[in-house]
């Protein structure tokens, strides 16, 4: 389970494109049929002048061939020669040809792209939810979720959008250099020559630049967060009443700010100005040399008049993709990234897995744990837990409470040789994870709830909650949630968490019972899970339980000794030992930790009266 | 704290823009500037396809050469005078959506300053924190490019338009024809791409928070084996996404088809009416080509004047919400007399402020929250003489601040008042009462900056000295004799290079550095060492010591000696005494303080074994 597979960065990516290769393929294919149309028409304006409006014979066998048949078909004007308005609809013919290949273009590069990162974000949502727990407790979650956005983004950028784009702006200086050429080698020279120039300034220009971006970005993040610490510290500011300071500390980095944006605004103004010279000469250039060489006669005008049209395809291409190339350094980073995520190990079940029977014992058996290698977290603890019985845990903090849930529902896997924990004697890593989860239900202590409605939070485990809204309704009226919960204006449809209602933290972990009781599990573990409700509440939902729950195997996990003091059998840990055990008649009458909280929780307020 | 924004409001007049003219005024020489370049250098672009023409009728045409030297001087002469106007009108654009953005983030969060808290509980941080820089970002970048692009792709429109009507007005009409028909398929398109765009953002948001929920909630969909049932969701998600977009692109890819297709049909057009023109010889080619490159050329400003009116009604919003802020009013306002007499937060008049006592009393306090339907105190009198320990307990979120807030000023009373030494805090300024209130708060709030910067935020003039000797009356002086930069020590964004206990103690002392007479204690629920809650909890005694103080008290030992406590449930003061009697009362109160207490010596039992071991 620990294998950890190294993927190459090709290796994902060929991964990543496998269903979305063929829309970038099509895009491809189309893109080049536009551009090959749309270079034609030069081609046929440069037709029209010199033989249809002039009397030059036609360059091109070609069009001579096609228009000569055109014109037999369609009827000639004098002299034999196709009527203007074949010229005019074959243009339009064509543009339109163009014109449906380029939204071809537009709706597959984009359906590509979607499909892509669809794909992309799929994987790591479905690799993420088989991660074992270990793992994320390695990891930064805000640097996980960056990873699975952001980054997403990056990489789907390039590939999709970056790496497209390079391959289209190839494509079109290629063809419209063979079109050119083809009309004249000199003045193609003269057009080529432009091009480096052009891509390479830009390209040194980004790179140049990217610097004074990062600065400006991270002065505008100074900016908001002193803006957002003003926000956040609202109290602080007012009851010193520091308004004038904040104020000061404000504008400071408000002027810094707008310095430095000024000053990127200076660099890219000399960017644009200095690209619109270069381009802009290209253009001179190619009108006054074309001219020269047509009145030498070794062009005709419609030629010229096409070669200008040409050149005038190429402008933006060109001066795009400098930009383009200088922003794709960042993707490969981005891959590895990701990869790492998708390099985790999975939580897999052993190959002949069973089902988790729904009432057996439960037993841990000689359990030792530890978490990174070094300090026993649990010290060779043995417990036997019968269907149907009621323990409760009772320990310090640290004492290795948690964990035996954890281990118990397979969250961290014990090592070799490390004891075994078995349910009705199956070995639980010989049990199918999901079967054994299901059969096991955990309220944690501080209960994750999702952002959905109260109903769809309590019947998370059903498939179709508004369907089952009576045992949602029965479960939360156990968590003594019911009247809380119908107190809302929208009921159980209030949605919790940012859009929501803010719950309490005792209001949270009802939800969390409410969510477990509805799972129906026949064993259930309540870590410490009632720590923030009064004692009242406290009372009334263990009464609830105990009719609730009767006959599931319930482990309660609590350092309130009247949680506990019903139990079947409560084991009191201490540094990851089981150092008592009994019932709460026994463990009363030792003198041992137990009898020592019992005393202390015994105190009833009267010495202070 | 809704942040659901409708895609069309109702139309502010002239989208809103009237609003904003306030904040161009200063800049209107430059902006007149930037306009006038903008139009001259769209002027001498439209000419360009007229040096073409030119080129052709005079060189080519007759077959010579002669004076083409002159042609192409003059050509790069008016080239880079056009580029010049460009880059300046570009440079002031950049510098007017600087300084305009700049103000107006000014403008908001000064006014932020003034903002009371009923501001605050109503909207979300991050609401107003998008306020004060997406939405002025945005409206800065209205005033420079939209204003420019909008001008620069107008002047062209219309001036191919002229250059056409002039030359050949026969032909300029049929290509015309074109841009109706233009302009109604792209303002149709335009319309449903705001949808999709706007459905992208959610479901692209939506994403976002499948991710942040599979990551942070893992162990709870572990343990509940929901795993597959997430996927789903998410697939589902992902799904969607994946066909609004291609949705999206759709639209877009109709938009651009339409265009171009428009412009080569009236390429056409041009070829055919013109090409017959020509060849009769009513027309030269050299005119036929420019032709041809307007006809081209024409299409993409029509389509960039309809996206910047398309914009407009975007921005809208922002503005609207912008002015949403600095067009609130302040609940809690100081009279006119009180700024006379007591100055303004920037302009303090502090030669005119009385020394305080700290005398304190409700006077018949009925008080709900602005936003709120029930009233959380009614009738609420209570005389707190100077010095006293005014305790408040009960669970979390029962609304334990509400009398903070009353003391502080940070609300007012609905009826009744709320006496400072025997005067009504309304007939004194705001910042009078604050500068003489020291305030914890609950998870202590530091800036980032020095540990000196911090304690400056309570007496901005302190001395080394004094600094030092408010850190040693809260023991919070190891802090910074142990550390090598000392005073200087940097706290980072939000103190988090200290430890939780250490940033309290600085709080603490940063609070009882001026010396205040009213002091306000928010206690930390947060687990800190042992060793260090007992000097917290000996700090605490020590800086209540003689001052009027407001304890929010999660501890007992602060509770137990206070003079008096208030029992706090659902809003509402329900018990209120000194400890004894409320114990001998036998209701909430005690039912909360032996509940705390044996959980407390559960843990301090815990504890002491740990550190017997």
């Amino acid at each position: 389970m620990k294998e950890e597979k190294k993927l190459s960065k090709f290796k994902l990516i060929h991964i990543f494109m496998q269903n979305s290769r063929r829309y970038f393929a099509i895009s491809i294919i189309a893109s080049l049929i536009a551009t090959v149309c749309s270079l034609a028409i030069p081609k046929l304006i440069s037709y029209s002048v010199d033989s249809v409006i002039g009397d030059l014979p036609p360059e091109s066998p070609l069009i001579a061939q096609v228009f000569g048949k055109l014109a037999s078909v369609f009827g000639s004007d004098a002299g034999g020669k196709p009527g203007l308005w074949i010229l005019a609809a074959a243009i339009a013919l064509l543009a339109l040809l163009m014109c449906v290949f380029r939204y071809m273009d537009t709706v597959f590069i984009r359906r590509g792209s979607e499909t892509l990162s669809e794909n992309m974000r799929n994987m790591l949502f479905r690799h993420i939810m088989r991660i074992p727990m270990s793992w994320f407790s390695a990891h930064q979650t805000g640097d996980l979720i960056q990873r699975s956005t952001s980054d997403v983004e990056t990489l789907r950028d390039f590939l999709s959008t970056q790496l497209t784009q390079v391959i289209r702006t190839v494509i079109i200086i290629v063809f419209s250099l063979v079109f050119m050429f083809n009309i004249n080698t000199t003045l193609s020279l003269v057009a080529l020559i432009f091009i480096p120039v052009i891509i390479g300034y830009s390209i040194f220009f980004h790179v140049k630049i990217s610097k004074s971006f990062e600065e400006a970005d991270k002065n505008e993040g100074i900016l908001s967060a002193i803006c957002q610490e003003n926000l956040t510290g609202v109290r602080v500011v007012r009851a010193f009443g520091r308004e004038k300071t904040e104020i000061e500390k404000y504008t400071k980095q408000n002027e810094k700010y707008t310095g430095i944006w000024i000053k990127v605004g200076k660099y890219m103004t000399w960017f644009w100005a200095a690209g619109d010279v270069i381009t802009g000469l290209q253009m001179i250039s190619v009108i006054v040399i074309g001219t020269v060489i047509c009145v030498e006669g070794r062009i005709t005008v419609g030629d010229l008049i096409s070669f200008i049209l040409y050149n005038s395809m190429l402008e933006w291409p060109v001066r795009m993709i400098g930009r383009t190339i200088a922003n794709m350094s960042r993707a490969g980073v981005s891959v590895g990234r990701i990869g790492e995520i998708l390099s985790a190990g999975q939580e897999k079940d052993a190959p002949d897995a069973v089902d988790c029977p729904r009432d057996g014992d439960i037993e841990f058996s000689h359990v030792s744990f530890s978490f990174d290698g070094e300090t026993r977290i649990l010290d060779d603890v043995s417990l036997k837990i019968p269907a149907g019985s009621t323990l409760g845990i009772i320990g310090m903090t640290g004492s290795g409470k948690s964990t035996l849930a954890a281990l118990l529902t397979r969250l961290y896997e014990l090592d070799e040789g490390c004891g075994t924990i078995t349910v009705g004697g199956i070995d639980i890593r010989n049990i199918k994870l999901d079967s054994l989860r299901k059969t096991i239900g955990i309220v944690h202590q501080e209960p994750f709830l999702f952002s959905k409605t109260l109903g769809e939070n309590i019947g998370i485990t059903f498939d179709s909650p508004a369907e089952r809204i009576m045992e949602i309704k029965e479960a939360a009226q156990a968590a003594c949630l019911g009247e809380t919960i119908e107190g809302f204006a929208k009921g159980y449809d209030t949605p919790v968490g940012e859009r929501g209602v803010t719950l309490s933290g005792g209001q949270k972990q009802r939800t969390a019972i409410a969510r477990v009781l509805a799972q129906g599990s026949p064993v259930m573990v309540f870590d410490d899970s009632l720590s923030a409700v009064d004692s009242e509440t406290d009372a009334r939902i263990r009464r609830s339980l105990a009719e609730k729950t009767a006959g599931t195997t319930v482990i309660l996990i609590s350092h309130r000794i009247q949680t506990l003091m019903n139990s079947d059998n409560i084991a009191v840990m201490s540094g990851g030992k089981i150092t008592e055990s009994g019932t709460h008649e026994e463990l009363i009458k030792n003198d041992g930790m137990y009898r020592a909280i019992y005393d202390l929780q015994s105190y009833s307020g009267e010495e202070d009266e | 704290m809704d942040e659901y924004t409708p895609l069309f409001t109702k139309h502010l007049k002239g989208f809103g823009i009237p609003k904003i003219i306030p904040f161009l005024k200063k800049y209107r020489i430059p902006l007149f500037f930037m306009a006038s370049l903008q139009v001259a250098a769209s002027v001498l672009s439209i000419l360009f396809p007229k040096f073409q023409e030119y080129a052709i009728n005079n060189y080519v045409t007759p077959g010579i050469t002669d004076g083409i030297v002159g042609f192409a001087l003059i050509y790069s002469a008016v080239l880079l005078v056009k580029v010049a106007l460009d880059a300046v009108s570009m440079y002031i654009g950049t510098v007017m959506e600087m300084k305009i953005g700049r103000d107006l983030k000014q403008a908001s969060f000064n006014h932020l300053q003034t903002l009371s808290f009923s501001y605050f509980h109503r909207n979300s941080v991050g609401y107003i924190l998008s306020r004060v820089s997406s939405d002025t970002n945005r409206i800065g970048t209205l005033v420079s490019w939209e204003f420019i692009g909008l001008l620069w792709n107008f002047t062209y429109a219309a001036g191919s338009l002229v250059v056409m009507f002039v030359t050949n007005p026969g032909l300029a009409a049929l290509v015309m024809i074109i841009v109706p028909v233009l302009v109604v398929v792209i303002s149709v398109m335009q319309k449903k791409l705001l949808y999709t765009n706007r459905e992208i953002r959610e479901e692209n948001a939506k994403i976002s928070g499948g991710f942040n929920e599979g990551i942070t909630g893992a162990k709870t969909i572990k343990t509940l084996a929901t795993g597959d049932k997430m996927y789903s969701e998410f697939s589902a998600m992902t799904g969607r996404m994946k066909k609004v977009s291609v949705r999206d692109a759709r639209i877009r890819g109709t938009i651009t088809l339409t265009l171009n297709l428009a412009a080569y049909i009236a390429l056409a057009v041009v070829v055919k009416v013109g090409g017959d023109m020509a060849a009769e010889q009513i027309m030269t080619i050299g005119t036929l080509s420019m032709f041809m490159t307007y006809a081209l050329g024409l299409m993409e400003p029509v389509r960039w004047v309809i996206d910047s009116l398309a914009e407009l009604t975007t921005i809208q919003v922002n503005i609207e919400r912008f002015f949403g802020l600095l067009e609130t009013e302040p609940d809690v306002k100081d009279t006119a007399e009180v700024i006379e007499k007591y100055g303004t937060i920037l302009e303090p008049k502090r030669e005119n402020w009385e020394e305080i006592t700290g005398d304190i009393e409700f006077e018949n306090v009925t008080f709900k929250y602005p936003d709120g339907e029930e009233y959380v105190l009614r009738d609420f009198s209570l005389k707190i003489p100077h010095g006293t320990n005014v305790a408040i307990v009960g669970e979390t979120g029962a609304g334990k601040s509400t009398i903070v807030n009353l003391v502080c000023r940070f609300f007012e009373p609905t009826e009744g008042r709320v006496l400072i030494d025997g005067r009504d805090a309304r007939e004194r300024s705001q910042l009078w009462l604050h500068s003489n209130i020291g305030y914890v708060l609950q998870t202590p709030h530091l800036f980032s900056g020095t540990i000196r910067d911090n304690m400056k935020y309570g007496k901005p003039d302190a001395t080394d000295e004094e600094i030092m000797e408010a850190l040693r009356t809260v023991s919070a002086d190891e802090i910074v004799t142990k550390s090598k930069d000392g005073l200087d020590t940097e706290v980072g964004e939000g103190g988090e290079l200290l430890s939780t206990g250490e940033k309290q103690l600085i709080s603490f002392a940063r609070a009882i550095i001026c010396d205040p007479k009213l002091l306000i204690l928010d206690e930390a629920t947060s687990s800190i060492d042992s060793f260090t809650e007992q000097i917290i909890q000996d700090s605490i005694k020590t800086v209540i010591e003689g001052r009027t103080s407001f304890v929010i008290a999660h501890r007992l030992s602060t509770v137990r000696g206070a003079d008096v406590i208030l029992v706090v449930k659902d809003g509402k003061i329900i018990e209120q005494g000194r400890h004894r009697s409320l114990m001998k009362q036998r209701g909430y109160y005690f039912d909360l303080y032996t509940q705390q207490y044996r959980d407390e010596a559960t843990a301090n039992y815990f504890e002491g074994l740990k550190a017997g071991s």
